[in-house]
């Protein structure tokens, strides 16, 4: 008997993974094109800027050029600004991160809640998000936080107080509010998903067995989150990891070098002096420092997630 | 001590009427089940004793105390969820110590009553567990779990067994009649399964559209049902009901004939009934068999055999289907003619206003209760 049972069951097993692997050969040639595409997309400018890092090449001075060994890389890296830029880029990192997933999971509570007017008021909580980098801190610059014409001024004005020149005093911390407005929404929309997910049974259990609104929001709400979270901070990380438009618009990285993240470094080192070859390095530099915080971020984040 | 009493308990949304008026008394240590079809009201009745619900209009009264405006976990009461409802990232023993870790209660004591209810519950090798890593019938311990700890006054569930297979519900049926007896508290349990409430309970309560249609014992409400309703939900496979007239009535028996002309004498009071009158006879498979002789002729369209019985779907000459059961040992099949034989004294009779006409004699049984012998601790 058993014997009969096992044999009938072979040939069953074989022909799924035959099908399967049939499936695999026949897909093969379809899913090809993208492959190649994408690998291309991201090979060739990753190769050309290795190439170039390893030269002289400057736009404005053609008699140069030729192998520069890691000249480029010894030249970045012996600036101090490098590390002064650096420590821009983790501090806003880090703030933005804060801001947003602080202020997004409240928010993303408070949006949970039944009130009148909460569709538009979730409408005008996402808007920010769809304002171009540029544009919003244009309107951040001139429009809220300008010392003569903006409204901020004109608050502190009213109230008597001396107007704050936002770019000239806080130039990083004005630079983070800027982009921790931006990036609220994307937070806002992920938690406020994420919480509306959340077993409603759950949270009456939670009632029932005596959790008032800290208690829920600690032991219920905010574990529920964990997720969603690590998915904003990792999403997140590698975006303001690139923070350029906002710098470039306000503060131009100055005063000094207060407020000039990596992104805003290599533009200012290479573009604007033209210098290729040391642009391309830096880009290198850039490209092995957000894996490193990459793979941080993916490993620890992907436990969590798997959890 | 723990007295449940609804007066005229009414739930609104908005516009719509959802409870229309309920009115009950549970009494100490009694297991009440609300049962009814999908969508009749039960898990909004539940909700509503248990604070979860705003009560719209009645009183809702436990221990002689009006608590409509007390919040949940104020009121005693412990629920237990149709999806379970454990807290997820939690092991255990956290999702059952939540409550008392909320009151603040002492981390030993906590250790203590948690270890108590897991004893009870056999859960006491899967404490350091998360939910995820526990079988359907694990969590639904762990839900229980969570409610035993709190020591309540009374316990509500809602459809506890329905995400469970077959034979784990049978077990956890029989588990839950045990931990009734053990823990000696009052419980109300919601289902739309007849079975489990047949089962399980000691007054059952049946609803249909927000009202309650009957409340009595499982043998009251399956020997005097005090409507088609309630006749027709009661009892599986359900009662067959067939339309007949009243030729007869005087007081100790009314004659009936039957569409197909047949005569038949129930015990009922005679009341209102004239002769004339339309009524509906009830009979439930079970008191019907096969003879030579009988009211009823037919053709079998289905047999079901069960082993033990059998159950024919027979079609009347005049085309109303009918189901009876008979002994697992006949060797009926499809499309043989039957003659069947209905006992009068089991028959039911129903006015032309649905009504359960009063029957002569009382069910001996009707009112057997099964109160838990043991004393509350
Ligand atoms: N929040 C609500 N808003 C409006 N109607 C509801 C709400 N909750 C339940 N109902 C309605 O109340 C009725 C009873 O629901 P419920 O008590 O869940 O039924 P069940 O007996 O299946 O447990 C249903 O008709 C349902 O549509
Ligand atoms: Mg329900």
């Amino acid at each position: 008997m058993a014997s009969t049972t096992t044999a009938a069951q072979v040939p069953g097993t074989s022909t799924t993974v035959g099908g399967r692997s049939q499936r695999n050969v026949k897909t093969l040639p379809l899913v090809a094109p993208s492959v190649v595409i994408l690998f291309l997309w991201m090979i060739v400018p990753l190769a050309m800027t290795l190439w170039f890092s390893f030269q002289y090449y400057n736009l404005l001075d053609p008699s140069v050029g030729g192998f520069a060994g890691f000249e480029n890389y010894t030249f970045l890296l012996t600036d101090p600004s490098l590390w002064t830029a650096m420590m821009n880029t983790i501090f806003l990192v880090f703030w933005v991160l804060v801001i947003t997933v602080g202020l997004g999971t409240l928010l993303a509570v408070l949006f949970d809640q039944d009130f009148y007017g909460r569709s538009i008021a979730r409408l005008l909580a996402i808007a920010p998000f769809f304002v171009m980098p540029t544009v919003s801190a244009l309107v951040w610059k001139n429009m809220l936080m300008h010392p003569v014409n903006g409204l901020f001024a004109f608050f502190s004005r009213s109230l008597g107080l001396p107007a704050i020149d936002f770019f000239g005093s806080f130039p990083l911390t004005s630079v983070i509010i800027i982009v921790a407005w931006q990036w609220l929404p994307f937070a806002l929309l992920i938690l406020l998903t994420a919480i509306q997910s959340l077993d409603s049974e759950q949270k009456e259990a939670a009632r029932m067995d005596g959790a008032g609104p800290f208690s829920m929001f600690f032991f219920i709400i905010l574990p529920h989150l964990g997720r969603a979270i690590s998915v904003v901070i990792m999403i997140e990380t590698i975006f303001l990891l690139s923070v350029f438009a906002e710098i470039y618009v306000t503060t131009s990285g100055g005063p000094g070098l207060a407020s000039t993240n990596l992104a805003f470094l290599i533009y200012l080192r290479a573009l604007r002096e033209y210098d290729v070859g040391g642009a391309s390095a830096a880009g290198v530099i850039a490209v092995i420092l957000a894996n490193i915080v990459a793979i941080f971020l993916v490993r620890s984040i992907a436990k969590n997630i798997a959890d | 001590m723990s007295t449940i009493v609804l007066k005229s308990i009414q739930k609104n949304y908005g516009a719509v009427q959802v409870i229309k008026g309920v009115d009950l008394s549970i009494d100490d240590r009694e297991f009440c089940v609300f049962v009814g079809p999908s969508g009749c009201g039960k898990s909004t009745l539940l909700r509503m004793i248990a604070g979860l619900e705003e009560i719209t209009a009645g009183d809702l009264i436990i221990d002689g105390q009006r608590i409509n405006d007390v919040p949940p976990s104020e009121r005693g009461l412990a629920m237990v969820f149709q999806s379970y409802a454990l807290y997820p990232h939690m092991s255990v023993a956290d999702n059952m110590g939540f409550s008392l870790r909320l009151a603040g209660v002492s981390k030993e004591e906590r250790r203590a009553k948690v270890a108590e209810a897991a004893r009870i519950l056999h859960l006491d090798k899967l404490l350091d567990r998360k939910p995820k890593e526990l079988s359907g019938g694990q969590r639904q311990r762990v839900a229980i779990g969570r409610a035993i700890v709190r020591k309540p006054r009374v316990f509500l569930f809602d459809e506890p067994l329905s995400n469970l297979d077959a034979s784990l519900r049978v077990q956890m049926r029989i588990e839950l009649a045990r931990l009734h007896d053990e823990l000696a508290a009052t419980m109300i349990y919601v289902t739309h399964d007849q079975i489990e409430a047949m089962t399980m309970a000691d007054k059952i309560v049946v609803l249909q559209s927000g009202i309650v249609e009957q409340a009595g014992t499982p043998l009251e409400l399956y020997h005097h049902p005090r409507n088609l309703f309630v006749a027709g939900f009661i009892g599986s496979p359900r009662m067959n009901f067939l339309p007949a007239k009243v030729t007869a009535a005087s007081d100790g028996a009314t004659t009936i004939a039957l569409a197909n002309g047949a005569n038949l004498s129930i015990p009922v009071r005679a009341g209102r009934q004239r002769a004339g009158d339309a009524v509906t006879l009830g009979v439930r498979p079970e008191h019907m068999r096969l003879a030579g002789e009988g009211e009823l002729v037919g053709e079998v369209m289905v047999v079901e055999r069960l082993g033990g019985e059998t159950f024919l779907y027979t079609q009347l000459t005049d085309g109303t289907m009918l189901i009876v059961q008979a002994d697992g040992e006949i060797p009926t099949s499809v499309h043989e003619r039957i003659t069947i034989k209905l006992d009068p004294a089991a028959c039911h009779l129903f006015d032309s206003g649905g009504l359960a006409i009063e029957r002569m004699e009382r069910h001996p049984l009707a009112n057997l209760r099964r109160l838990p012998t043991r004393k509350a601790s």
